[in-house]
């Protein structure tokens, strides 16, 4: 199986994953910046097939990260996921954007049995998500994601941007305190669901925040 | 490609409509467009935000009723076209990534080209009330009033040469239609809601500004001011809300009808009559109006009359055509590639402020 996974919750990621490539993985790019993933992404993508020799017609599934992220950005990957998944006549899939780093932690050295994952969610707040680690074993979703003040996040080790940004306060990881959501580790997760015959979500955006739009109240009368 | 009558898809997300449309040359095929304005009412005005969230959903389907309704499919397509500026930064976003997309998929040519000039494109469609075929280079101008934007253009070539003569510096027109309606009680959009009350009420019962008339900022003919043909409409929404208090501190009743026909009648005044200032000044004789403000009774009846009167032949576009839609982006993409234009390839990023100097974005 050959999936096509797409992150743009914080930098702009994207990669092809087969259970037949070797490590799993046949191509993947990801970019260092968080704000020009309109620019990049679909070049990346472009280049990536070509590079691998992979046309719309070999993908099986495409996988989109739907977040929690800025929400100019995440639109970028759901919005190019949505009509390449359209065009390719092919089935989308949408994973919490923070599993993607949860893999990549459960596949390190410094893996442990209860952590949280942080992203930067801007405005002094981190988008962050409680898991659980038994060996062998995918890590589980046990809390979140939630967006919030670091400060209020449970006292356990934590992973990622929004960690390192915030070291003050968690027990940030140094080895991933820039580490961002990657597609590369989304659609192994992806491809490992799948392959346990699980059922995945559709590609609706997780925002966490509504518009920060206020009804205005009536107008004052002159009086 | 085909570079004669090519069949182009064109894609709109510059603000609160979703639009999709597909013409062969001049031809229109079909113009789909799914709007957001309905959650915007209880706010009174575009929320970008939300209208990002609603073009995110809207734009698949709305792809898929288009080709439904043109009868072709994304293989029959020459080219695709994307406006890429000027709007809302997080609105044109949905739209480019999507049309990148699209290209990706495809291995169609992508045109990022901009949303003002897409406006004057649509006068080439042969729609019923397109340009005369004869519209010579130098002799045509458009006038643009909407709620995202107040300019007035000269066009010597639609795909290569179009220059800004003049614009609002503060609101669009129909945002201050909305900002009035609301400070009058009267909904959004303002537009038609105004535009209704307007016709019951006597515009000369109050008179209100018009903005940048002043001789300072006018100057003359030889020596233009530095806001000859430009608008203001902070000013005047002001001076309603200072007419509006005034009434209610005397107790009296708000004249809301003369009110909103006087408010009307500043705003189309000053516009039109310094549309018309500008196509004499620039030998301008083909004048064309589009943007959603078209629909407004009274711009349509000042325009055509002062028009008329300076010797202007004025051409509106049939209305669902001067709304913000994907058909005129697949008008001017059209146009691009009849011209032999080369396309913006995939690598573009979308521009809230793209000047009409950019008929469309250099690969
Ligand atoms: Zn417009």
């Amino acid at each position: 199986m050959l999936i096509l996974a797409i992150d743009t919750s914080a930098v702009a990621s994207a990669a092809l994953v087969s259970d037949d490539a070797p490590e799993g993985v046949l191509a993947s790019f990801s970019t260092e910046d968080t704000r020009s993933h309109a620019e990049v992404l679909a070049p990346g993508i472009d280049d990536m097939l070509a590079d691998a020799g992979v046309t719309g017609a070999d993908i099986d599934a495409i996988v989109t990260g739907v977040g929690p992220g800025p929400f100019t950005g995440l639109r970028s990957g759901i919005a190019t996921a949505r009509t390449l998944s359209f065009v390719w006549g092919k089935p989308l899939y949408g994973l919490m954007s923070l599993d993607a780093m949860a893999l990549e932690v459960a596949e390190s050295t410094s893996a442990v049995p209860e952590f949280l994952v942080a992203t930067d969610a801007r405005r002094k707040e981190v988008y962050w998500a409680r898991y659980s680690l038994a060996d062998g074993q995918l890590p589980r979703l046990v809390d979140g994601p939630h967006v919030g003040f670091a400060a209020g996040l449970p006292d356990l080790p934590a992973y990622g941007a929004g960690a390192g940004i915030y070291e003050d306060v968690l027990r940030a990881d140094p080895d991933f305190s820039a580490e961002q959501p990657d597609a590369l580790y989304l659609g192994q997760f992806a491809l490992a669901r799948l392959a346990a015959g699980e059922q995945l979500p559709d590609s609706t955006p997780l925002y966490l925040r509504e518009s920060d739009a206020q009804v205005p109240g009536p107008r004052k009368r002159a009086l | 490609m085909n570079r004669t009558q090519p069949l182009v898809l064109g894609i709109e997300s510059s603000c609160d409509e979703t639009g999709v449309g597909i013409v062969r040359g001049t031809a229109l095929l079909s113009n789909t467009v799914s709007s957001s304005m309905e959650e915007h009412v209880r706010f009174g005005g575009v929320i970008p935000e939300i209208a990002s969230r609603a073009h995110l959903d809207a734009f698949v389907p709305t792809l898929q009723a288009s080709l439904a309704e043109a009868g072709v499919t994304l293989d029959d397509v020459d080219a695709i076209a994307v406006t890429s500026g000027p709007g809302l930064a997080g609105a044109l976003m949905v739209g480019v990534c999507a049309a990148k997309a699209l290209a990706v998929a495809t291995g169609k040519p992508l045109y990022a080209i901009n949303h003002l000039v897409a406006h004057v494109g649509v006068g080439l469609l042969q729609a019923g009330n397109s340009l005369p075929e004869d519209a010579l280079p130098e002799n045509l101008g458009a006038l643009l009033v909407s709620g995202g934007h107040t300019e007035i253009l000269r066009i010597r070539s639609i795909t290569d040469d179009v220059e800004l003569l003049g614009s609002t510096i503060d609101d669009a027109a129909g945002e201050a239609y909305d900002k009035v309606a609301r400070l009058l009680g009267l909904g959004y959009p303002g537009g038609p809601a105004i535009d209704k009350l307007a016709r019951t009420g006597n515009a000369k019962a109050i008179r209100f500004p018009r903005g940048l008339t002043q001789p300072k900022y006018m100057g003359t003919a030889d020596e233009p001011g530095p806001h000859r043909y430009d608008w203001s409409f902070s000013g005047l929404k002001t001076a309603v809300a200072r007419c509006v208090e005034q009434f209610e501190a005397r107790g009296e009743e708000v004249p809301v009808a003369d009110i909103a026909a006087a408010f009307q009648e500043a705003v189309v005044d000053v516009i039109t009559s310094k549309a018309v200032l500008a196509c004499r000044e620039y030998g301008i004789t083909e004048l064309l109006l589009g943007g959603g403000v078209a629909a407004n009774s009274r711009l349509r009846q000042l325009t055509e009359q002062r028009c008329s009167a300076a010797g202007i032949r004025l051409t509106v576009p049939p209305l669902d055509l001067c709304t913000d839609n994907g058909a005129m982006v697949a008008a001017l993409g059209a146009q691009l590639v009849m011209a032999g234009i080369e396309p913006s390839g995939i690598s573009f990023a979308p521009d809230s402020s793209m000047p009409v100097t950019a008929v469309s974005l250099p690969a």
